[in-house]
């Protein structure tokens, strides 16, 4: 084709119109399941292994991503409760020092890296697409890769503790401690490296999602009528995209001052210790937001359900949180008070990180607005999940403006004061609402409604556990008892407190079996969910549950921020994405009017295969420096048969009756 | 359910492609070019941090000499013009022009990284003499990172404007192609103001 010709074309291609017609014959019921039987067959994954591994539907990805995250979860737990009973009596031998040392570090970084983004951008992942009333994710296949990056990330890390290698320098690996003068061995090099597996998923679930979110709401779903929840993951999304270079670049050269020689951390060189710390907190308190403002999103959308009304103020929360987002980015100096910086630059972050309370105030006040003005509000499960999180946060926050005012942080610096302060914050912010989230999609994810019985009586024991646990560190800290010691003498009178919070975290273990029990149990035996169970407004509330692999047939438009209770302006249906591909309807990011229909890539097991070669480039490369070099030979080859296309295979209908062979997937 | 439509909205006769920002595939660049961006802000923040640490900087030997990096800002530069001329031809559907454009960017690319190997050697100073040196190679290397997979990116779709089956997706990935590279176009800009003229004008 030539140039004039070419211009011809896309003049023709652009002329194409969306046309509103009434009666259409497509939209009759028997038209319609046909449509489904079809729809079905072309969305459908196949069966066998390879087709699991392979698999793009955002929906199974987004529920391996929850698992495997509460899989670390439990074993985060597991080291947690190694450590509360060593401290349970003063000069306890059941862990020695390095042990110790070790366990805390993977208690950190496992909680922090392994599960606690994970799971908030995982449950982006799940709801996002069904949310905006979309067919599928952006990029699938580079999420597919994400997933599997994660997994091998977190399996290496284990892998490393479990042949006494795990990192033992705290989560956040500060040198000299774990440069090359002390951190021996690999363990620094281990933590370092995880971190690069955690932040190519992260930022890779984060891209996805902001592309979805712009490009594939339903028509009509302009951005002032988004579901709160999907603001609150645009906003994440862009955290991460923002923070996580900086640990990109502070654990590369982590790693190269330990691998080649450099001495970006070595003061005798001209380098300093201090740039870590900066560089770290610059992404490690975006990365607090990034755990908790999902976590709020959530909390909107529950609370919105339960008093059967609106969130009061909408802009206003939509304003605060990334209000909330933009302070995020100015204080992170607040972590490092202890390290003698200019007056005035620590004046400065007090300053910023009392004002980041404004932004979480509003929104605060809006939820009381909205649970005051109910009609009437629902007591669920659910819903109890999230109120505890104005008890539970509201005292973490406290004790966070205390923490920033430089005086009383030189004071309890680096003790339990501080420890507790993290976990009133990160589990009430951030672990109360997601299983209060969990328990409220659960049945949209399997259909089946979690007991209510068993919810609330492993609500309470949370509740209770996690107080016993953590409120009496607020004291240890207050008494001077340091954070990160294996134990202390029993002189210093700190045995009772610490025994209380060993109580407590046998509380939170019992009540977090009841939880896991519940879901085994519901997933067999729970009542059947039905579409809309809670009677909520949003869009994934309007399709089965749980989904079909295309979310939607006929797909949604949308006329009102609540389209499932303002169904008398009854918007139109979407008729004419094809049948025979994964096609989904893209459009434009201010007031998603309809742009144009893309076929989504399907299934393909180049994805892990990617995944597998870039793992063991990145083992390889702490172990020898030329592992970058040789392990990016097989990288390249995977991608480049990755994103290789194929004529026909859109053609392929393997279907739900038949297996993916090896060759097929691949093609 | 929602209660039943009345009306159906029938998208059968929109394009299935697009150009520019109302493709995905823009959007997805876009993320990378904001990440990328934040990477090496990052860098020139830790430049500029190590750099105020010591009296004198470099704090030994000479700084880089200017010839090679400048001969290949330049060549950067000068690519633009090949990249600018596959993207036009590729928004028009021009095989014949895209293969030609494209091949001559890979030539660029090649060029570009052949120098930068010189470039390496012109530092004057190694990684591991100090902190200098280690922030100065970590720059360029991270530069350099971003420029050889960008190359063998583009070898892989020169390949496949060739010898691979065309349809409207592969022209928009040229278009796309061609916005990353103007990605690292701009953001060697700084990166060698820093790196050749931070040490000679304090």
């Amino acid at each position: 084709m030539t140039g004039p010709e070419g211009e011809e074309k896309r003049k023709r291609d652009e002329a194409g119109r969306p046309k509103l017609s009434y009666d259409d014959p497509r939209l009759e019921p028997d038209r319609l399941e046909g449509e489904r039987r079809r729809l079905d067959n072309t969305w459908a994954n196949g069966r066998g292994l390879i087709a699991w591994i392979s698999d793009t539907d955002h929906k199974a990805i987004g529920r391996r991503f929850l698992v495997t995250a509460f899989g670390f979860f439990t074993l985060g737990g597991i080291l947690a409760g190694l450590m509360r009973i060593q401290l349970a009596r003063p000069e306890n031998t059941f862990l020695n020092p390095d042990q110790y040392n070790q366990v805390f570090t993977m208690h950190g970084t496992t909680m922090m890296f392994l599960f606690a983004v994970p799971v908030v951008l995982a449950m982006g992942v799940y709801l996002v697409p069904l949310m905006v009333g979309a067919r599928g994710i952006a990029f699938p296949r580079m999420l597919n890769y994400g997933y599997w990056m994660f997994l091998f990330g977190g399996i290496f890390l284990f892998v490393m503790f479990f042949l006494n290698t795990g990192p033992d320098a705290g989560w956040f690996s500060y040198p000299p401690l774990a440069g090359p003068e002390f951190g021996y061995g690999k363990r620094s090099d281990v933590w370092a490296q995880l971190i690069t597996f955690t932040e190519v998923s992260g930022l890779i679930v984060a891209t996805c999602l902001v592309v979805t979110i712009f490009k594939l709401r339903t028509p009509g779903m302009s951005l002032n009528r988004m579901p709160l929840f999907v603001w609150a993951m645009l906003v994440v999304s862009f955290m991460v995209i923002f923070a996580m270079p900086a640990i990109v670049i502070s654990s590369t050269c982590l790693i190269l001052d330990r691998l080649v020689g450099t001495h970006i951390y070595n003061q005798a060189e001209g380098g300093d210790p201090i740039l870590w710390q900066h560089l770290f907190w610059f992404f490690g308190h975006p990365e607090v937001y990034i755990i908790f403002l999902p976590a709020l999103g959530m909390m909107s959308e529950v609370i919105g359900t339960f008093s059967r009304r609106p969130v009061f103020g909408y802009v206003e929360m939509v304003l605060s949180m990334a209000a909330t987002a933009f302070i995020g980015f100015g204080v992170w100096v607040h972590h490092m008070f202890a390290t003698g910086l200019p007056q005035f630059g620590q004046s400065f972050f007090t300053a910023a990180s009392m004002m980041i309370v404004v932004p979480t105030s509003i929104q605060i006040f809006n939820w009381i607005a909205t649970m005051w003005t109910a009609r009437p509000l629902r007591l669920t499960t659910a819903f109890l999940y999230m109120a505890s999180f104005f008890f539970v946060f509201i005292i973490g926050g406290l004790t966070g403006v205390m923490l920033a005012a430089v005086p009383l942080n030189r004071q309890v610096h680096d003790t339990y004061f501080v420890v507790a302060h993290l976990h009133y914050v990160l589990i009430g912010g951030s672990i109360f609402p997601l299983l209060g989230g969990l328990f409220f999609w659960f049945p949209k994810m399997t259909g089946r409604m979690l007991s209510e019985r068993i919810g609330k009586a492993s609500f309470w024991l949370l509740f209770v556990g996690f107080n016993l646990t953590f409120f009496p560190m607020h004291l240890l800290g207050l008494e001077g008892m340091p954070r990160r010691v294996y134990t202390y003498p029993s002189s210093m009178g700190w045995q009772g407190m610490n025994q209380l919070a060993t109580t407590g975290a046998a509380i939170i273990l019992v009540s977090m079996v009841l939880y896991l029990v519940n879901m085994i149990v519901s997933l067999r035996h729970g009542v059947l969910a039905g579409d809309n169970p809670w009677g909520a407004s949003t869009l994934e509330w309007a399709t089965s549950s749980p989904p079909p692999a295309y979310n939607f047939s006929p797909q949604p438009t949308v006329a009102s921020r609540e389209p499932l209770w303002h169904t008398e302006l009854a918007p139109p249906a979407i008729v004419g994405l094809d049948r025979g591909t994964r096609e989904v309807l893209v459009t434009y990011l201010l007031d998603a009017e309809p742009d144009h229909r893309y076929a989504m890539p399907g299934p393909s097991l180049w994805p892990f295969l990617a995944a597998v070669a870039t793992s063991g480039m990145f083992v390889w490369s702490i172990f020898q420096a030329v592992g970058v070099v040789w392990g990016s030979i097989p990288v390249f080859i995977t991608l480049v048969g990755w994103f290789w296309p194929t004529k026909g295979k859109e053609d392929l209908e393997h279907g739900v009756h038949g297996r993916l062979s090896v060759s097929e997937s691949l093609s | 359910m929602t209660a039943k439509s009345v009306a159906a909205l029938d998208v059968s006769e929109i394009q299935t492609y697009a150009f520019g920002h109302r493709s995905l595939m823009w959007w997805g660049t876009a993320c990378m070019m904001v990440i990328e961006g934040m990477v090496f802000a990052m860098l020139i923040m830790s430049y500029i941090y190590l750099k105020g640490r010591v009296p004198y900087w470099p704090p030994s030997g000479p700084p880089p000499d200017l010839l090679w990096g400048s001969v290949n800002t330049v060549v950067l530069l000068v690519s633009c013009v090949p990249n600018a001329l596959a993207k036009l031809a590729a928004e028009r559907f021009d095989l014949a022009r895209v293969r030609l454009w494209m091949a001559a960017c890979m030539i660029f690319g090649l060029a570009f990284n052949v120098i930068r190997f010189v470039e390496f050697g012109a530092l004057n100073v190694r990684w591991d003499s100090n902190a200098y040196g280690s922030i100065v190679w970590v720059l360029l290397g991270f530069h350099t990172t971003h420029v050889l997979t960008d190359l063998l990116d583009t070898g892989v779709l020169t390949l496949l404007v060739f010898f691979g089956p065309m349809d409207e997706h592969r022209f928009v990935d040229v278009s796309e192609n061609t916005m990353y590279w103007y990605f690292v176009v701009v953001s060697w800009l700084p990166m060698y103001a820093l790196i050749y003229f931070a040490p000679r004008i304090v």
